[in-house]
C-alpha cells in the first residue's frame, strides 16, 4: 500500500526520498552537479506614474551560458510581474506558485490583486524554506494604493525601495541608479536608465549578458517588452552554413513507421 | 567527479520545416568502462512527443516509468494526448518536487503540438524550463554539443536535411567526450505533407497521417 501511495500523484510539496542516497553518493565522493542559475541583472524602479522592471536574459551553468535569451520578468498578475534571479528552478517555480494562489484569490475576491499580498506570499515562502529555496526577487507593481517595487531576498527579508538591483549584476546595475535616479521620471526616462542599468550589468558583470528585458506597469496597463534592446546580436553567422550531401551519414538501419490515421468520433458513430 | 558523468550521455533536439529530430549516443558506462553499447535514452511518451533523459542512467529509467504512469493516468482522465507543453510541465514539476533531493537527470523533450508545430524544450535537474526555437542539448557531452549545434543548425531544414545535421552535430560532439559515443539513435518526426492529407478535409486535422523515420546510424 506504501508502495502505492507513493507513485500516486502527490498534492504538493517537496519529496525528500532521494536526499539520503545523494548524501551516500557524496561521501562516496561523487560531486553533486551545479544547477541552472541565472547568473542575473534584474532591476526595477518607480517613476511618475508607475513601476519599470528590467532583466538580462542569460542563463548559465557554472561557466556555460546555457540560454542565450531566457525570460527572467516573470508574470504574478495582470497588474503586477516580479524579476527573478538566483536557481533558475526556484526563482519559476517560487513565482508561479504565488502567482496561482494571487488569481485564486482573484477569482474569491473578484478585486485586484495587491502588491502586499504578492510580496507577503512570496516572504513567508521563502523564509519558511530558511534561504535554501535561493531565489533573489524584485517585485514591481501598481495596485488601488499606488505603485510598489519590492526586493525579495532568499532568506524572506524584503525592502521597498523607490529603485531596486539585485543578482550578481546589482552592484554595476546600483552604480548606475545611484548616480542617475532622481525622482518624477518619465516613462522615457525611466525605460533609458533601467536599459542603461541592465546593459551595465550585461557588459561589466560575466553572470549577465544577451539582451534588455523591460516591463512597464502603469494604472491599468502593463507593457511587457520583450527584447526590447539587443546589445549582442549575433555576428559570426555564416550566410550558407554546413550543408551535408544526402546520406552522408553512415546509416546502420532505418525504420519508418507511418502513425495511424487519427479518427475523431463522429457525433453519429456514437450511436449504436 | 560529477554525477552527470558516471554513465556519460549526449543528447540533442533540434527544430525543422514541421519536424523535429532527437538524438542521443548509444553508449552505457560505468566511468571509463563501457557496460553497453546499444543503450538507449530516448523514450516514447506517444507518437508525436518523446524525451531523452541524460544524466545517471537509474534515475532516467525511475523517472522515465514515472512519466508513462503520469501519462497513462492523464490519458485515462483526458481521454487525450499530452502536448507536448503540458507534458514539460508534468515533467518539471516532478523535477522540482524533488528540488533537495534531485534526480540526476536532465530531459530533452521533443514533439509535435495540436497542429503540428514542433516543440522542443530542455531542463536542468531541478526542473528549470528552457524553451529554444531552435536546438536544445544536455548530457556529459553538452559542451561540444552546443558548439557543434550552434555552428551546424540552419532553421527551416527538411527532414532528410534535419537527420544529416543532427547526426553530424552529435557524431562531431561524442567524438570529443570520453564518456559518449557508440553512434547514435536519431529520431525524426514530421507533420503531415500535403499529399499524405485525405482530401475531403485538408484544412481540419480530423483525419491525418503521419510518418516518422527511425534510423540506427553507426
Amino acid at each position: 500500500m506504501a508502495k502505492v501511495m507513493a507513485d500516486a500523484p502527490q498534492k504538493g510539496g517537496f519529496s525528500f526520498d532521494l536526499c539520503r542516497r545523494n548524501e551516500m553518493l557524496v561521501k562516496k565522493g561523487i560531486q553533486l552537479p551545479g544547477f541552472r542559475k541565472t547568473g542575473t541583472t534584474i532591476v526595477g524602479l518607480i517613476f511618475l506614474d508607475g513601476v519599470i522592471l528590467g532583466a538580462d536574459t542569460r542563463a548559465t551553468e557554472g561557466p556555460i551560458v546555457a540560454d542565450k535569451n531566457c525570460e527572467k520578468i516573470h508574470y504574478m498578475a495582470p497588474n503586477i510581474y516580479c524579476c527573478g534571479a538566483g536557481t533558475a528552478a526556484d526563482t519559476e517555480a517560487v513565482t508561479d506558485m504565488v502567482s496561482s494562489q494571487l488569481q485564486l484569490h482573484r477569482y474569491s475576491t473578484g478585486r485586484e490583486s495587491r502588491v502586499v499580498t504578492a510580496l507577503t506570499l512570496l516572504k513567508s515562502h521563502l523564509f519558511s524554506y530558511q534561504g535554501y529555496v535561493s531565489a533573489a526577487l524584485v517585485l514591481g507593481g501598481v495596485d488601488v494604493t499606488g505603485p510598489h517595487l519590492h526586493t525579495v531576498y532568499p532568506h524572506g527579508s524584503t525592502d521597498t525601495l523607490p529603485f531596486a538591483t539585485m543578482g550578481s549584476g546589482s552592484l554595476a546595475a546600483m552604480a548606475v541608479f545611484e548616480s542617475k535616479y532622481k525622482e518624477g521620471l518619465t516613462r522615457e526616462e525611466g525605460i533609458q536608465l533601467v536599459c542603461e542599468a541592465i546593459c551595465s550589468g550585461i557588459f561589466n558583470d560575466l553572470g549577465s549578458g544577451s539582451n534588455v528585458d523591460v516591463c512597464v506597469i502603469t494604472k491599468g496597463k502593463t507593457e511587457y517588452l520583450r527584447n526590447h534592446q539587443l546589445p549582442n546580436p549575433r555576428t559570426y553567422i555564416s550566410k550558407r552554413g554546413y550543408s551535408f550531401a544526402k546520406g552522408h551519414t553512415e546509416v546502420l538501419s532505418t525504420k519508418i513507421i507511418p502513425l495511424k490515421v487519427v479518427e475523431v468520433a463522429e457525433a453519429d458513430a456514437m450511436e449504436e | 567527479m560529477s554525477i552527470f558523468e558516471y554513465n556519460g550521455s549526449a543528447l540533442v533536439a533540434m527544430v525543422g520545416k514541421n519536424c523535429f529530430g532527437i538524438a542521443s549516443d548509444r553508449r552505457l558506462g560505468v566511468q571509463l568502462q563501457t557496460i553497453a553499447t546499444d543503450f538507449r535514452k530516448i523514450y516514447k511518451i506517444h507518437d508525436k512527443l518523446y524525451i531523452g533523459l541524460s544524466g545517471l542512467a537509474t534515475d532516467a529509467q525511475t523517472l522515465y516509468q514515472r512519466l508513462v504512469f503520469r501519462h497513462k493516468l492523464y490519458l485515462l482522465r483526458e481521454e487525450r494526448n499530452m502536448k507536448p507543453e503540458t507534458f514539460a510541465s508534468l515533467v518539471s514539476a516532478l523535477l522540482y518536487e524533488k528540488r533537495f533531493g534531485p534526480y540526476f537527470c536532465q530531459p530533452v523533450i521533443a514533439g509535435l503540438g495540436d497542429d503540428n508545430k514542433p516543440f522542443i524544450c530542455t531542463m536542468d535537474s531541478l526542473g528549470a524550463k528552457e524553451l529554444a526555437k531552435d536546438f536544445v542539448v544536455s548530457g556529459s557531452a553538452s559542451e561540444s554539443l552546443y558548439g557543434a549545434c550552434e555552428s551546424m543548425y540552419k532553421p527551416d531544414m527538411e527532414p532528410d536535411e534535419l537527420f544529416e545535421s543532427i547526426s553530424q552535430a552529435l557524431l562531431a560532439s561524442v567524438d570529443r567526450d570520453c564518456l559518449s559515443g557508440w553512434g547514435g539513435h536519431v529520431l525524426l518526426v514530421r507533420g503531415p505533407l500535403k499529399e499524405e492529407w485525405t482530401k475531403s478535409d485538408i484544412c481540419s486535422t480530423k483525419n491525418y497521417s503521419m510518418l516518422s523515420d527511425q534510423r540506427i546510424m553507426k
